[in-house]
């Protein structure tokens, strides 16, 4: 039985013999393969990429303590810890005081390291650093100190004198209010964080788990998500998603019915080599595994190759539009593989049963 | 001789001719289906973004400060400048107008309501925010109407019951709001009556926000100025407006630029620019962007519309592997005839120009259909993810139009160098 080698030797000059057609087919399979794994790759990593990019927008979650009372000082240990690198954590103590001549006006305690990461749309001169130099919003600005002199604010008769580092625009609420750290804080009013905005990023399922989480963790306070943020957010992805999905599968079907038009063609072309074959006694089931097995073959090549290529264009993807390189899914590889192959295999079974039905007599002949 | 042999050609293989018409359809379409998706996904998404809420907030130049925290004010705003319900309707008038898609007015201040069925055990000194806004106002502008108000600037607000009317009548039980925490301090259901200055207030539904609202009783407008005797005022304003996103002119200061410049930022749709013509509608009220909303929009954007725009690439290197591998299918099964010709004495030029024609044909009629397909395809993906049809500007057309050649010379290219540079001998002994 020398049947096998033989089969191998077959396919073998096929491939080398007819260079041109041979590569322009692993070309055509290479090329779909790698578009698709490209778009999988994207599609499957854009969702963690977006979601991390939807954290510019700033707390999705607050914590706060009830009524009057304050947060455990170990609190922004616990979070960072829970939060483990996923998100950021500010918390904030408020107080409202007055100026020596009696406008009221509210003070808010942060440590600013922690309120620049969060709050990337604050537009700020300048960020404080001295002790009791402050942030101050330029609606407090306009009213507490127009010229930008240091100025006394006196809460429960204690009087702090701060001096002005820089001007918050944020078009909100912070306008209205004075920025100070959190040590001057503390140390000037006594009083802890009540507060504490927390910018998480994950999928609504993922913010919901971490909320009931914290609800554990902190039996005493309450804990929000911040509907503005969560809900708008939810939209937004979903319609990104559903558009760059709809995209991804007219284009993955456009390369792969090319390729269908391609492997067709390509054995159709071959009805000759069938003939022949036949005519020198090959039996239906030996062409059939033949031209299959090269199909196939080709398929798992084109696949591979095209799997390289499209690990790397989604990572330059990934870099010109996210700065950040996605890393290659394994899990895309079998899709793609099986992918391939099933199509080949597909555009291989279609011709050969058409030829089948005719006989080689009349392909030799040329008709 | 050279038409008949073009015509020959299409007569005589209709099924292989079918297949690269085919193929070049179905490029095209995807090309221009994602064109055209990827440049109006920019805007489609900027509308999405308005589910972010107001983007600039306008307020009387001369109010004094706010004092609140956590959304509660603390301090009673009775006094103070206003802004005038009257004047809102300019806004629509603005350079921007069309680009404001809502807008709601704000007033609040303190009340005293006395509650329903618990008079005997009602605290005496019940203290409530009582908010006056448009819930869905129909607004008058020359002779255009428009409708805004929360409901559509605040889409996560949240009503369980029936949202009020926003024209309360004299006599009967007006129809509010009552904020969720509120209500539920006070076991306040839909349907309960409050009594807050001589007034009948019915709460028609019950509002949760996450917010400070959700402490507050919300009203329509008129009603709330009525109630504190302050016919017209409106202390702030949020507007939700379609603008662009932000980048170098937007940052800029208007009174430094030259002339060209300072035209070319008014007429901009920037947060900056339309807040800076809202100023000049309303001179004596300061409007801003808010920050949080209209700043992280422009990345979020640009982010979308880039990724949208990458994958149009790829959907462009898909279609013109599509074509050309169309191309390659059509001269292959004609190497025979190619070889004949150049045997008889056909140059180079002949045997491109004869591909080029064929190729041309088919482009033109493979092309159009894609194109018609695809505009299908572009408006079909629209419809279903954002519910509104694509909007394609006339623009467009030759943008795609070229696109679609290039794709197909492009595509071509491979398959017309093969067929040039093939030798006749080799071919016609039959060996490749």
């Amino acid at each position: 039985m020398r049947r096998a080698p033989m089969l191998l030797r077959i396919m073998l000059r096929s491939a080398t013999v007819r260079r041109g057609r041979t590569l322009i087919t692993l070309m055509a399979i290479a090329v779909a393969a790698a578009v698709s794994t490209a778009l999988l790759n994207l599609y499957v990593d854009m969702q963690v990429k977006l979601h991390r990019e939807f954290r510019s927008y700033g707390a999705n979650v607050v914590l706060s303590a009830k009524d009057g009372a304050s947060l455990p000082p170990d609190a922004i240990a616990t979070l960072d810890r829970e939060l483990a690198g996923r998100g950021a954590a500010l918390p904030v103590s408020y107080a409202a005081v007055r100026t020596p001549a009696g406008l009221p006006v509210v003070v808010a305690g942060v440590d600013m390291a922690r309120a620049r990461k969060l709050n990337t749309w604050w537009s700020v001169t300048e960020w404080p650093s001295l002790p009791n130099s402050v942030l101050i919003g330029a609606r407090a600005a306009a009213a507490l100190s127009p010229k930008g002199d240091p100025f006394d604010l006196v809460f429960d008769g204690r009087v702090l004198h701060v001096s002005i580092a820089g001007i918050l625009q944020t078009g909100g609420p912070e306008d209205s209010r004075v920025y100070i750290s959190q040590t001057d804080f503390a140390s000037w009013t006594g009083l802890q964080p009540s507060v504490m905005e927390i910018a998480v990023a994950g999928s609504p399922e993922e913010i919901n788990g971490f909320i009931s989480r914290l609800a554990a963790l902190f039996p005493s306070a309450d804990v929000q998500p911040v509907r503005q943020i969560v809900e708008a957010e939810a939209r937004v992805f979903d319609k990104t998603r559903s558009a760059l999905l709809a995209s991804v599968a007219l284009i993955v079907v456009t390369a792969f019915l090319c390729v269908l038009a391609t492997l067709t063609s390509t054995v159709l072309d071959r009805r000759k080599d069938f003939a022949v074959m036949k005519a020198l006694g090959a039996s239906q089931r030996m062409a059939n595994l033949l031209f299959a097995g090269e199909s196939a073959f080709l398929g798992a090549a084109g696949a591979l190759l095209g799997y390289i290529a499209g690990i790397g264009v989604a990572s330059l993807i990934g870099r010109i539009n996210f700065q950040a390189g996605i890393e290659p899914r394994w899990s895309v590889f079998p899709a793609i593989l099986m992918g391939s192959i099933a199509l080949t295999l597909l555009t291989a079974v279609i011709p050969i049963t058409m030829l089948n039905r005719i006989q080689p007599a009349v392909i030799l002949k040329g008709e | 001789m050279f038409f008949r042999l073009v015509y020959q050609s299409f007569y005589r293989q209709r099924r292989s001719k079918l297949l690269a018409g085919m193929a070049i359809v179905f490029g095209v379409a995807v090309a221009t289906a994602m064109i055209a998706v990827a440049t109006d996904i920019g805007d489609k998404m900027n509308r999405e973004l308005r589910a972010y809420g107001p983007n600039i907030v306008v307020y009387p130049r001369e109010e004094t400060l706010d004092v609140e925290i956590g959304g509660v004010n603390l301090k009673p705003v009775t006094s103070g400048a206003f802004l005038k319900e009257s004047d809102l309707p300019k806004l629509k008038g603005i350079f921007w107008g069309h680009s404001i898609k809502d807008f709601a007015p704000f007033l609040s201040f303190k009340v005293n309501p006395a509650l329903p069925d618990t008079a005997s055990s009602a605290p005496s000194e019940l203290s409530v925010e009582l908010i006056g806004t448009y819930f869905s106002k129909t607004i008058h502008y020359s002779k255009e109407t428009f409708i805004t108000g929360v409901k559509n600037t605040y889409p996560w607000w949240n009503v369980e019951g029936a949202w009020p009317s926003d024209e309360p009548s004299a006599d009967q039980p007006v129809d509010v709001l009552a904020g969720k925490q509120f209500a539920d301090d006070h076991h306040l259901k839909s349907g309960a009556i409050l009594r807050v200055g001589g007034r009948l207030l019915k709460l028609s539904g019950i509002l949760s926000t996450g917010r400070a609202e959700d402490r507050a009783i919300i009203a329509p407008l008129a009603l709330v100025q009525q109630i504190a005797h302050r016919p017209d005022a409106v202390r702030r304003l949020y507007v939700s407006a379609l603008t662009k996103p932000e980048d170098a002119l937007a940052r800029r200061n208007p009174k430094t630029m030259s002339a060209v410049m300072y035209d070319r930022w008014y007429c901009s749709p920037y947060a900056n620019s339309i807040a800076f013509q809202i100023n000049e509608a309303l001179p004596y009220a300061h409007a801003e962007q808010i920050r949080q909303v209209a700043q992280n929009e422009g990345s979020v954007l640009s982010r979308i519309m880039g990724l949208m725009w990458l994958v149009t690439m790829a959907a462009l290197v898909a279609a013109v592997l599509a074509v050309s591998a169309a191309m390659m299918n059509t001269l292959m099964a004609r190497r025979r005839e190619i070889g004949l010709m150049k045997a008889l004495g056909a140059t180079r030029t002949l045997v491109a120009a004869l591909f080029f024609a064929e190729g041309a044909t088919l482009a033109v009629v493979g092309g159009g259909v894609g194109f018609a397909l695809g505009i299908l395809l572009a408006q079909r993906i629209s419809l279903r993810i954002f519910g509104s049809s694509l909007h394609v500007e006339a623009a467009l057309l030759p943008v795609v139009l070229l696109v679609s050649f290039l794709i197909l010379l492009l595509g071509s290219a491979f398959a017309l160098r093969r067929a040039v540079h093939l030798d006749p001998t080799v071919v016609l002994r039959g060996d490749v």
